[in-house]
This record gives C-alpha cells, sequence and structure tokens, in this order.
C-alpha cells in the first residue's frame, strides 16, 4: 500500500497545485505552457511543439470581475476561467486554444481577446458534420491553423514526424485512462469518487509521458490489492464535471462506488484513440469523426442514452447520476431526452446540478441522501 | 381593376397564406419542414417542399400572449427554465399541438442552420429523435476571422451538396437544378427588395414605425424564396417613399429621438415597449435585422452563398460585430442604444457588455440594457423597462445640448 499511497500523493499534488507544476515546467525546461480551454483541443499538437499542455477547466474562486463580461446566467466553468483570465491567473501560459462548440465558449473566444491579451487565443471551430469527407477536410485546416500558431509562439515547425510520435504518446494515455477507470471500478473501497477524479484530473497538469507511467504504475499496485465486496451502491456520472470536491465526498460518505462515467472532463476525452495513419493532421481529423455519444457533438439520433443504458447495464450500475452544469445549454438540453429514456429501461436517475462556486453542498447532500434511500428501499 | 393592397393588407394575406399553404400541403400528404430562421430555405423551396419556421410561430404565439402553457409544458418534460424559450415554446407545441395562434402541422423532415447560435443544433436534434423524422444540418462554423475564409466556405459548400442528396432520398426524385437557379434568383431579388426597404428608415425623419420592423421580418423569414415577398417589400418601399415625399411617417408622434435597438424584439411586451418609447418619442430606426436577411449572392454561385449563409451578423466576431453596429448608429443618425439582454440568447448576451463598451468608445452615443426575454413573459419588468428608457432620455437630451452648444 506504501507505494500506492506515494504515487496517489504525487498525483495529489500535481491536481492541487498546478500553478507550481506550471512554473517548475517552464523554469527546468525554458518550454512554453499553452492553456487548453475544453472540450476536445487538439493537445498533441502542442506537446509535439515541446510545450506543455494545460487544461483550463475553471475552479472554484469568488467571481467579481467576470460580471463585466458575463451575466449571472453563464456557466461557472467559463466564468471562472474568465475571472481568473483577468485576475492574471493564466499570465504564465502563453496562448490558449479555445474552441467554439457552445455558445459560451464562441463568446469567451472573443471577450478572450481584450479580457486578457496578454495570453493569446488561438481559436478553433470543430466541425459539427464530421462524418462528410468535407467535415473532415475542414477539420484538417482548423488543425493546420493551430499548428500554424503554435509554431509562431515556439518558432520552429512542428513537424510531422514529431505529431505521430505525440499521438501515440497520448493513444497510450487514453488506453492507460480507460484502463485506470475498469481498475477503479473493481476497488472503490480504495479508489473513492475523489481520488478516482483527481487521478484523471491530473493529466490535465502534467506531460503525459510522465503521467502515463505513474497511472500505469497505480494500476499495477492496484491489481495487488484484495478484491473486496462493495457494500455501497454502483452509480455511473454523466455530465460536464463533478466539482468542487466536497459534491465527491458525499458520494464517498453515502457509500456510492463510482463504476464509469461519461463526463466531459474524464472518460469523454479519453474514450476515442486516434486511428492509425501517416498523415498526422488527418488522423486528428479521422479522430473528431469517430467522436460520439457527447452533448457538444451533433447527433441526431441522441446515442448517448443508449450508451448510458448500456454502460448501466454492463457494469450493473444501480443508477445513474447526471450531474448538470447550471446554465449549460447542450447539456439541458440532452437531459429531457436522457431522462425518458433510463425511465424507460428503468434505471434510477439522480439529478444533481453543479456550480462549481458553490457556496454550500447541503442540497447536494439532500439529493444524493434521498438517491441512497432510494436505491436502498 | 382591384384597387391595390397596402402593405399592411398584403403583409396579413400573404401571413395567411403562409399558414394555409402548408395546412393544405399536409391534407394533401405533401412535405412539410421546419426549419431555423436563417437556414439556405432555396433547397426545399427548389423540391416544393413547405416550410415552416418555429422561431417565428414562437414569436407569434408569444406575441399573442400564448407563450405560457407550451413553456409549462416544456418545462414539465424537463427542459430548464434557462433555455431558450423559442425552443420551449416550441418542444412544447410538438406535443401539444395547440397554440393561442395558427396551429402548425408536425414536420416530415427539419433543416438547421446553426448561424444564428449552436442552441438550435440541440433544439433541432431533440424534434429529430422525438419525431424520429430526417435531419438536414448546415452547420456552418463561426467566423472567428473578421472574414469567412475559403476553408470554411468549402465545407459549407460540401453540405449544400450533402443536403440535396438528403433531399433527393427524401423526397424521391432528382434534385430540380433549373428551378434551384430560379428560386436563387428570385431570394436574391428579395433579399435586395427587403434591404432597400428598411434602408429607408435613414431618413430624417424617418418614414417607418421601427416596430414595423418586427412584423415585416416575419415574410422575410417565411417568403424569402416566394416572388410574393418581392412585391410585398416593394410596396412596403414605395409607401415608405410617398411618406418621405410628403414629409410624413408611419410613427405617430413627432420624432423626438432616433435609437437602434439591438437583439430581439420582447413579443409579449411589444405594445408596452412600443407605447413607452413612443411616449418619448424615440423611434427605432436602426437595429440588425435588416442585414440579418440581406443574403446576397449571385444565382448559381454556390460559394457565394455559402459565403452569405455564414456571414449572419450571429456568426460573425466581435470586431465586426462592433462595426456593424457602429455603422448602423452612424447611418441612421441614431440618438441612443437600447440593449436588450435577452434571457434567451446566450449567444447575443455573453459577447454584449463588451460589444456595448466598444460601439459606445467608437459612436459616444448613449446606450442603456433592460433584462428581458424574446417570448418568456415571465423574465421581464415593465417598470425596469421604463426606468432605463427615461435615463435614455436624459442622456440624449443632455447629448444633444451639448451638441448643439459645440
Amino acid at each position: 500500500m506504501d507505494r500506492l499511497n506515494t504515487l496517489l500523493e504525487e498525483i495529489n499534488a500535481v491536481v492541487s497545485h498546478p500553478a507550481q507544476v506550471v512554473k517548475k515546467f517552464k523554469e527546468e525546461t525554458g518550454k512554453k505552457v499553452i492553456g487548453c480551454v475544453p472540450y476536445y483541443c487538439p493537445e498533441e499538437i502542442v506537446h509535439a511543439a515541446g510545450a506543455l499542455p494545460v487544461g483550463m477547466w475553471g475552479g472554484q474562486t469568488r467571481l467579481s470581475k467576470s460580471n463585466s463580461y458575463f451575466p449571472a446566467f453563464a456557466c461557472s466553468i467559463m466564468q471562472s476561467v474568465m475571472e481568473f483570465a483577468l485576475n492574471g491567473v493564466y499570465d504564465d501560459l502563453e496562448a490558449a486554444i479555445i474552441p467554439a462548440p457552445c455558445d459560451t465558449l464562441k463568446s469567451l473566444g472573443q471577450d478572450w481577446i481584450s479580457a486578457a491579451p496578454q495570453v493569446k487565443p488561438i481559436h478553433i471551430v470543430h466541425p459539427q458534420m464530421s462524418h462528410i469527407p468535407a467535415g473532415i477536410r475542414y477539420m484538417e485546416t482548423e488543425l493546420e491553423h493551430v499548428r500554424s500558431e503554435i509554431e509562431k509562439i515556439i518558432g520552429e515547425k512542428i513537424t510531422d514526424a514529431a505529431l505521430n510520435q505525440s499521438i501515440e504518446i497520448y493513444n497510450e494515455y487514453r488506453q492507460t485512462m480507460r484502463e485506470f477507470t475498469e481498475i477503479a471500478a473493481i476497488y472503490p473501497h480504495i479508489i473513492s469518487p475523489k481520488i478516482r477524479h483527481r487521478v484523471i484530473k491530473g493529466a490535465y497538469f502534467a506531460k503525459k509521458e510522465w503521467y502515463t507511467a505513474v497511472v500505469k504504475e497505480l494500476i499495477g499496485e492496484l491489481k495487488k490489492q484484495p478484491v473486496l465486496k462493495w457494500p455501497g451502491k454502483k452509480v455511473i456520472l454523466t455530465g460536464i464535471m463533478v466539482e468542487p470536491d466536497g459534491l465527491l465526498d458525499l458520494f464517498d460518505e453515502y457509500r456510492f462506488a463510482v463504476i464509469g462515467d461519461d463526463l466531459a472532463q474524464e472518460s469523454r476525452d479519453f474514450r476515442t484513440d486516434v486511428p492509425a495513419g501517416d498523415q498526422p493532421l488527418a488522423r486528428l481529423a479521422a479522430q473528431w469523426a469517430l467522436r460520439d455519444c457527447c452533448s457538444l457533438i451533433y447527433d441526431p439520433a441522441k446515442k448517448r442514452g443508449q450508451m448510458l443504458i448500456d454502460m448501466a447495464r454492463d457494469g450493473e450500475a444501480d443508477g445513474i447520476v447526471l450531474c448538470m452544469m447550471k446554465f449549460c445549454d447542450p447539456e439541458e438540453f440532452d437531459y429531457p431526452i436522457l431522462k425518458k429514456e433510463f425511465e424507460a429501461a428503468n434505471i434510477p436517475l439522480l439529478y444533481l446540478e453543479i456550480d462549481q462556486q458553490m457556496q454550500s453542498i447541503e442540497q447536494a447532500r439532500t439529493r444524493i441522501q434521498g438517491f441512497s434511500e432510494i436505491l436502498l428501499g | 381593376m382591384s384597387e391595390k393592397l397596402t402593405s399592411k393588407e398584403l403583409l396579413n394575406q400573404l401571413t395567411q397564406k403562409h399558414y394555409t399553404d402548408a395546412k393544405l400541403a399536409k391534407e394533401r400528404g405533401g412535405l412539410v419542414a421546419w426549419s431555423t430562421s436563417i437556414a439556405p430555405q432555396e433547397f426545399c423551396e427548389t423540391m416544393g417542399i413547405e416550410v415552416l419556421y418555429p422561431e417565428n410561430h414562437a414569436a407569434a404565439v408569444g406575441a399573442k400572449g400564448g407563450a405560457i402553457p407550451l413553456l409549462q409544458h416544456s418545462e414539465g418534460n424537463g427542459y430548464s427554465l434557462d433555455l431558450c424559450s423559442y425552443a420551449r415554446i416550441n418542444l412544447g407545441y410538438m406535443e401539444m399541438q395547440d397554440c393561442c395562434f395558427e396551429n402548425i402541422p408536425l414536420p416530415d423532415l427539419i433543416i438547421c442552420c446553426n448561424n444564428i447560435c449552436n442552441t438550435l443544433i440541440k433544439w433541432y436534434e431533440n424534434i429529430a429523435k422525438e419525431l424520429n423524422i430526417p435531419m438536414i444540418m448546415i452547420d456552418v462554423p463561426y467566423n472567428c476571422e473578421y472574414e469567412v475564409t475559403q476553408a470554411r466556405v468549402d465545407y459549407i459548400r460540401g453540405q449544400f451538396e450533402e443536403a440535396i442528396r438528403q433531399l433527393e432520398e427524401i423526397c424521391g426524385r432528382p434534385f430540380d437544378y433549373e428551378r434551384f437557379e430560379e428560386v436563387m434568383k428570385i431570394s436574391s431579388e428579395a433579399a435586395t427588395t427587403w434591404k432597400y426597404a428598411m434602408d429607408l428608415a435613414a431618413h430624417v425623419p424617418s418614414p417607418l414605425n421601427g416596430f414595423n420592423i418586427f412584423n415585416y421580418m416575419a415574410l422575410i423569414v417565411c417568403m424569402r424564396g416566394k416572388p410574393e415577398s418581392i412585391q410585398l417589400f416593394k410596396t412596403v418601399a414605395e409607401e415608405l417613399e410617398e411618406l418621405i415625399k410628403n414629409g410624413a411617417s408611419q410613427f405617430p408622434v413627432k420624432e423626438e429621438f432616433r435609437v437602434m435597438w439591438e437583439g430581439i424584439a420582447c413579443w409579449p411586451y411589444l405594445s408596452h415597449n412600443f407605447k413607452t418609447l413612443k411616449s418619448y418619442g424615440i423611434n427605432v430606426v436602426g437595429s440588425t435585422y435588416p442585414d440579418a436577411w440581406t443574403l446576397l449572392y449571385e444565382a448559381n454561385d454556390l460559394d457565394g452563398m455559402a459565403r452569405a449563409y455564414a456571414s449572419v451578423m450571429n456568426n460573425t466576431n466581435l470586431a465586426r460585430q462592433v462595426d456593424l453596429r457602429t455603422n448602423i448608429i452612424k447611418d441612421t443618425k441614431c440618438d441612443g442604444a437600447i440593449y436588450h439582454l435577452n434571457r434567451s440568447c446566450k449567444l447575443m448576451d455573453f459577447m454584449q457588455y463588451e460589444l456595448q463598451r466598444q460601439v459606445f468608445e467608437k459612436t459616444g452615443v448613449p446606450y442603456v440594457v433592460f433584462d428581458g426575454d424574446q417570448t418568456d413573459p415571465r423574465n421581464f419588468a415593465k417598470a425596469q423597462f421604463e426606468t432605463r428608457i427615461q435615463a435614455l432620455v436624459e442622456m440624449m437630451a443632455e447629448r444633444k445640448k451639448l451638441l448643439a452648444m459645440e
């Protein structure tokens, strides 16, 4: 258990102090750091440039300056990202890649130009019609744009060879993270919902080759542990993200094990590998076309519901927790359809509102407690 | 010979025809589509598919005071109160199929173009899923650059081809390219005529009562592929030119102040908003609506058509949006601006604060903001609107005084 705990502590240090990680990286390597605003940034391009890609998923803070850009009804991730930007929290970043899959992100990308001129925005607009050839070709041009912007920043070309190598590193990372989520489901008495979240989140602040090695070792250590029967309930999480940590502690308190997830910050990010090939940008575009079951990706068949039903059945989950990022249009539109499908499939559903700035978790406690009673009932 | 119809009569007649034609088509077993308001209607028009516009329909329902039951129905199904009220009205209507305005037939297919927002994608996905019908998606990527890049034009063109393929499959017959050329010509002429008529508002004093744009708009949305719309906007232009000649106006009182209205109307409170403005002699002479449907391109120029649909104001970057408003304020000689912080429209709202600052910096024209909603009557307070307008009047009067002294 000692080595296991040490590994978890290492991960914890990264997640708790991303700013220090960034500073240390810059000092030790002299290389640039580039921010990646959700969702689906082509991190491989940043990696291939030798720079450190850093996830920008907001955090707990007091919103004050962000009010000069966003009214109160913007989602809390983008509110806190804006607040951090205005407070200089991102000043160590050379640039930030800002995608535009929702209306809030389109706005953030534009507001950024005057709000944070010290951090260059690199815009990318993913195609929604990614399954047709014109969509894939267009995606390649967007990726080329990101590549050339980063090349300007580092003052060097990013070669195809370097990019292909980064893709392999990222594919290995994705496979490792998927394996971790499977193992975590088997060891919920060691990997609590909060630890699970932090192990996944840590990857947003670390060089992937190092992080993959850490998680691989963690998996190895876990496999040495005895498999115990889980006395509590098992759930699957779906939505954008689950934070703050206090919320995850509640799952632990009421004996919920997270046996799988469909969170944008977690499995959605690493569930699709980049296919094999020679042309790296074509490979990344092909990966984008393969991604699905996400509220931010066009899908008139809305396969997300069935995917979750299958996940719940395969994992023998007791229920699904829909972690609703407050004011997130894409997720809020998916909810009525999901609700109907889960009801028809007889899968209990908990609707849990997520606000990174939530001052009190008591409301969430009542809901999680209530859900626990329903499942035990 | 019958007497020539006024624009108002023609507008009513054409609106009626629009809804009747769709109902008749459905009864005859023809195809009916629902479409977003600035989607390329040219394709369905070419194939003889009757197209209805849920945004228009929801606005009319809201204006007639019938939004609440439909909103509540959607909310009962789990739709958050924070979502676009057009969507909530339409998704409620889809199930209830009963409202205070024209009841529209359910669609056999839907066509969605996200050049005004990405919320539409989600809304239309849900229609497609619930009704199990085909969806034609024209994804117009947001333009972070000032101009539409060729890569985006190519992508949109590729989707036009895909839309044609889907329509051929749905209709079971080949796409009629000759008819398509004709529709493109009509659509371009309708857009030109619309723009010409609306631009007459710039005259001082304005011949147009700005709130009438909200009425005319219904037709440029629904019928811009049909020759009747050209006739209507020609009539509007003739009437406005006649008013200019006589130094008269549709605006019923003396034009004391000229303003730009930013954003969608507050449909449930249209009459209240108009009366409040009228009481101070404020006429809305500038808005982004004239530009929104000025979709200009040459017939058979699919690149031009892609560029036109991609350049819709909501889809342009902030710098270009600032320029558009700055030009509107300058060209129509506005004394002030009214910004609608529309609870339904995140895309318009989340850039609006910065837009206000930059437009003000460039024009020096005073402005106020009010909280409202396009069709959810619960998100608007009359008292706040009145107070803000009063404040605007004071600022505009002060500025006029200063300008007169210079």
